[in-house]
């Protein structure tokens, strides 16, 4: 169990995700293209997947309540943004992946897990289908492992292109399409997992924005990549409109654990495979039929036979949190752990996601986690804590 | 009556051979929203620098150090339903617990307010 620290050392800790972030030898921590906006704009910033970021303005809880009802301004530039070019690159990708890319058509996007040899999970993505090929977004802390992988299993004739040279931000909540709208003409015409080019700026000299209605909260919304050179003045018109504040990775965090959304490295890592991470959603019918990617046959059989343990949803007694790290009991039997659990502002108590053995993981079981020596009840929950309001084609919203 | 301070970011309010501990209002700026608090039931024995109560905000959970050693008169049960007294009265309402103390010489390692503001502008 992870001891929790005094006061004053959790005043000093700058990484978000603790212990398990991995260390590398002592490296430059990076700015990234909008780091004097977050500070002018009241930021603390923290170090987190080796870039300076802005963990919180006002404060979480405000901040994600602001998100949940209006509009929060994300940004997510340490991301990886990626570009596959060459023929047969959607082919070539499904080797790795689990998902039907090939069927994937322009301007359509589909999350997807990125597999090691044995089907453990290296990453979470999202791909989309662009007229040169596949545009991918990965996780910040793992995009450089990601990149090796792929040049590593991928043929020489696809071309990896990391996109640097980009920014991307996310405008998340029940208002962001009214907000965006009158900055990006346009985009409230795509739905849930949609993607495409749209004009920003002024009309003798606009600039291609790449805009997605995707995220990370829940909530409708969009992820909007832009060239860094421009990414100041785009925030700057984004957080103009009256529905937008901008929102830290605090409550970037407490939204997405509210909505059931994994965080790669805590809720997923290598050692699971996406049945185990309750991602089966992520392995397309055609693929489950055909096999043929890394760790196939452990993914099918897990599908077909149940995996041995579960990435669930946890709800949990009282006003205590119960966090990462913390081992839950059936009786005496330690039966599974927690890997993300925090304060739920919307829920208006604590969550959490674990890892819990089959047997004990069907909805509405009982168990118990041990914080601090002591037990505390938690309960087996449905996913997500709150409901998901996504922009669906063809649902009544 | 004598406020002290510890590097830890706990304030201690001293009446004689009692007093009361709760943490600064820096310490909670810098925490955030408090969701939880957990303090020590009555009678309990603390030893200075031990664990005496424990603090969480929406991202961590962190421990409260006994500025002192003592035995726990009473703990802020108002914190169990309004954790977030905490922030919104950090060096007041939100008071953690009360002791009395066993060793009033320990005292002499603590700040007072002008050495804890000091300390605090130099972080």
């Amino acid at each position: 169990m992870r001891q929790p620290a005094s006061v004053a050392a959790t005043l000093d800790r700058t990484d978000m995700s603790e212990e398990d972030e991995i260390e590398l030898e002592p490296i430059e921590i990076l700015e990234l293209p909008l780091d004097a906006w977050h500070r002018d704009k009241g930021a603390r910033m923290v170090e987190f997947a080796g870039y300076h970021m802005p963990i919180q303005y006002e404060g979480i809880m405000a901040e994600h309540i602001w998100t949940r009802e209006n509009a929060g301004l994300f940004d997510v530039s340490h991301m990886g943004q990626l570009m596959l070019t060459g023929d047969g690159a959607a082919e070539a990708l499904e080797a790795m992946v689990p998902g039907d890319i090939s069927a994937l058509k322009e301007g359509k996007m589909r999350y997807s897990l990125l597999l090691g040899e044995d089907g453990g999970v290296l990453d979470d993505m999202m791909i989309t289908a662009v007229p040169m090929g596949l545009y991918v977004v990965v996780n910040g802390a793992v995009k450089w492992d990601d990149m090796g992988y792929l040049r590593e299993h991928l043929p020489d004739e696809i071309t990896i292109n990391h996109m640097d040279d980009r920014a991307l931000l996310a405008l998340q909540g029940p208002k962001a399409v009214d907000a965006l709208k009158r900055v990006v003409p346009g985009v409230d015409a795509l739905y849930f997992m949609e993607a495409g080019s749209f004009f920003w700026g002024p009309k003798t000299d606009p600039e291609p924005l790449w805009i997605s209605r995707s995220g990370y909260t829940g909530e409708d919304g969009f992820e909007i990549s832009v060239p860094a050179a421009h990414a100041k003045a785009l925030a700057d018109q984004i957080c103009a409109q009256p529905e937008v504040k901008p929102i830290g990775l605090g409550a970037r965090d407490s939204l997405r654990l509210e909505a059931g959304l994994p965080l790669y490295g805590h809720d997923m890592n290598p050692e699971f495979d996406p049945v185990e991470a309750s991602a089966a959603f992520a392995v397309s019918k055609r693929r489950r039929a055909e096999g043929g990617f890394f760790g196939s046959d452990r993914i099918l059989n897990a599908l077909a036979n149940g995996p041995a343990r579960k990435l669930v949803g946890l709800s949990v007694d009282g006003k205590m949190p119960v966090r990462e790290g913390a081992p839950v009991f059936a009786g005496d039997t330690q039966v599974g752990v927690i890997t993300s659990g925090g304060f739920g502002p919307s829920v208006g108590a604590p969550i959490a996601m674990g890892y819990i053995d089959a047997g004990h993981n069907a909805t509405g079981s009982t168990l118990e986690a041990e914080v601090r020596g002591k037990r505390v009840s938690v309960t087996v929950s449905s996913l997500p804590f709150t409901p998901h309001h996504y922009h669906r084609k063809g649902a009544h919203t | 009556m004598t406020r002290y301070f510890t590097e830890d970011h706990e304030w201690i309010e001293v009446d004689g051979d009692s007093a009361t501990v709760g943490i600064t209002d820096y310490a909670q700026s810098q925490l955030g929203d408090i969701v939880f608090a957990e303090v020590p039931a009555t009678g309990a024995m603390l030893k200075k620098g031990g664990d005496a109560a424990v603090v969480e905000s929406v991202k961590a959970a962190s421990d409260v150090y006994a500025p002192v050693s003592g035995t726990v008169i009473e703990g802020n049960g108002a914190l169990e339903g309004d954790p977030a007294l905490v922030n919104s009265d950090p060096e007041g309402e939100g008071w953690f617990f009360k002791i009395t103390l066993s060793d009033t010489s320990e005292l002499d390692s603590l700040m007072d307010a002008a050495a804890y503001k000091a300390f605090v502008d130099g972080l």
